[in-house]
């Protein structure tokens, strides 16, 4: 039954990611993009790894892919027939995959899997238990500072973002209908 | 898991029984009558009207794209309904035992918003963009109060499962399996010295096991109306503006599972606020002396009585929380875009970062 629930989930992510590389409607590739992480996500969840799995649809599903898709939206016209991408540098798009792949299936055959992974059968029900706990302790103990440094730089961004969404002209607001400066006491 | 062959038919009748009520409390509140000619009391009148939507010719804007417009209400309501899946509805019946519980609930109704933007850019209108825009941006908004809300339940709580933080919150505490055995404190304070674990009642509730939750739990409220679309932060479907928001263009079937996710997604706030709060499951009234209240008002897990009292509980308070949202509905104006914004960024967010931190601390004097 796992085993099945894993293959359908790869179908699906391949699939999805077979869209996104050939339509060229640019929102049917963004939810497209949807379905794969939700099949990624849902891969995780099989391998025993629940809250990544959930934290994978927080932050990609929620949280990047709806922002992408509202920034489309927001840029173009709405009554435009729908967004079409063009077509570049198609030689060398085909042949850096090309190449790439070659590289793959010839190293595929001599993957030196790590001892861990060869056990992956008989280790089974240690991946059974939830991993939230353990990740949480190790997150305050051993990764704390890794930890608190994705934090502070996620609040730099927060800060920037509200910077940049800051109005900017200081002049134009300056001169309220009372005569006083409201936003900037100091200057003239 | 097999609480969601429960959950199905129970939002059907649930849906046409609330239309039915939104409607009979409006009136109530305008001093009108509400519908009075279908069954006693139009009781009828839903079903009534959904015979009509079903019969209704389903159809599709000749410049709508076609894919996106018939698949958005489906995954509208795919979205909501699968975060009923971790929901307990009774103290021997959860849902299901994942241990990310209420962040996978949290994560998965964020997926209705794909489904509102799909139906808003597919329907190729004004009207629906505009509502899409403005439900994506409001739900996107109103996540970070919620979820820091939600984080302050769960800090104290000490577990993201459902069921488990509903047994924290009454006299069935030490009866989950696996679990070592627990004392209750009066305002989670044993410094005060007064145990509850035999008591129960409201007095375990986690709105007074942290007495700070009630101001939680207005937050939680509010950003729960916002995330469900609802008065006073109804402007992705503010009829006075942009018609019907981002399902003007749907008719018939699609259009009933547009209202059907929506009323869902009511009850499915309505069923977290009362499972994080105000006690889940278990009764109200406490063990006072000789007079076990709380013991003849709910059963032990397991049994054919402790099914029954707790579902009935969890049932009828997650209820009057929807006639709580149905009253604030037809009582307060709509709010503008700037409101809307300004309230969840500059009151809401800071207020909810603030009670997060106060509840750390309520957690380590209770602990200490």
């Amino acid at each position: 039954m796992v085993l099945f629930l894993f293959y359908a989930f790869a179908a699906l992510t391949l699939a999805s990611a077979l869209v996104i590389l050939f339509t060229r409607n640019l929102l049917y590739a963004a939810f497209s993009l949807i379905f794969c992480f939700l099949g990624v996500a849902a891969i995780y969840v099989l391998s025993g790894a629940d809250f990544i799995g959930v934290t994978q649809i927080v932050v990609y599903v929620g949280g990047v892919l709806i922002l992408l898709i509202f920034g489309v939206m927001l840029t173009n016209r709405i009554s435009t027939s729908p967004v079409i991408t063009d077509l570049h540098n198609q030689f060398w798009g085909y042949l850096l995959p090309a190449g790439l792949l070659v590289l793959l299936i010839g190293t595929l055959g001599q993957l030196a899997l790590p001892d861990w992974a060869m056990r992956a059968q008989e280790n089974a029900t240690l991946v059974q238990a939830s991993t939230v706990e353990p990740l949480g302790v190790h997150l305050m103990t051993q990764y704390v500072l890794a930890f608190e440094l994705a934090g502070i730089l996620l609040l730099l961004a927060l800060v920037g973002a509200a910077t940049l969404a800051k109005p900017a002209a200081p002049e134009s607001i300056a001169v309220t209908s009372t005569g006083i400066n409201t936003q900037n006491p100091a200057q003239p | 898991m097999t609480t969601l062959l429960f959950f199905l038919p129970f939002l059907l009748l649930f849906v046409v029984l609330a239309v039915w009520a939104e409607r009979k409390v409006s009136a109530l509140i305008q001093d009108r009558l509400g519908p009075m000619e279908v069954g006693h009391w139009g009781l009828l009148q839903t079903v009534a009207d959904l015979l009509k939507l079903l019969q209704k010719e389903d159809i599709v804007p000749a410049a709508a794209d076609r894919k996106m417009f018939l698949v958005a209400p489906v995954i509208i309501f795919v979205a909501v309904f699968a975060g009923y899946a971790v929901l307990p509805l009774t103290n021997g019946w959860a849902g299901s035992a994942t241990a990310v519980g209420v962040f996978y609930l949290i994560s998965i109704i964020s997926l209705d918003v794909i489904g509102i933007l799909m139906a808003g850019w597919g329907s190729n209108s004004k009207y629906s963009l505009y509502g899409a825009l403005r439900s994506v941006a409001q739900i996107i908004s109103y996540e970070v109060p919620l979820g820091l809300t939600i984080l302050c339940t769960v800090m104290l709580a000490g577990s993201l499962n459902l069921q488990e933080i509903s047994f924290q919150q009454g006299i069935w505490v030490n009866d989950v399996v696996g679990a070592e055995a627990e004392r209750l404190w009066l305002f989670g304070l044993p410094a005060l010295g007064v145990e509850l674990t035999e008591v129960g009642g409201f007095l375990t509730w986690n709105v007074v096991r942290m007495p700070l939750f009630f101001f939680v739990w207005l937050i939680f409220f509010i950003a729960s109306l916002a995330e469900c679309n609802r008065a006073p932060f109804d402007l992705p479907e503010a009829e006075s503006e942009i018609v019907g928001g981002y399902h003007t263009e749907y008719s018939g079937f699609r259009w009933s599972l547009v209202f059907l996710a929506e009323y869902s997604m009511m009850l499915l706030v309505s069923f977290l606020g009362v499972i994080l709060f105000w006690g889940s499951w278990n009764t109200p009234l406490p063990n006072v002396g000789p007079l076990r209240l709380a013991e003849w008002t709910s059963g032990a897990p397991g049994t054919v009585a402790g099914h029954l009292w707790s579902g009935f509980w969890l049932i009828s308070k997650a209820f009057l929380m929807i006639l709580l949202q149905m009253w604030i509905r037809w009582t307060y104006p709509r709010l503008r875009v700037d409101q809307l914004m300004s309230l969840c960024w500059k009151y809401l967010t800071p207020a909810a970062i603030i009670l997060l931190l106060l509840t750390g601390v309520w957690r380590l004097i209770g602990i200490g």
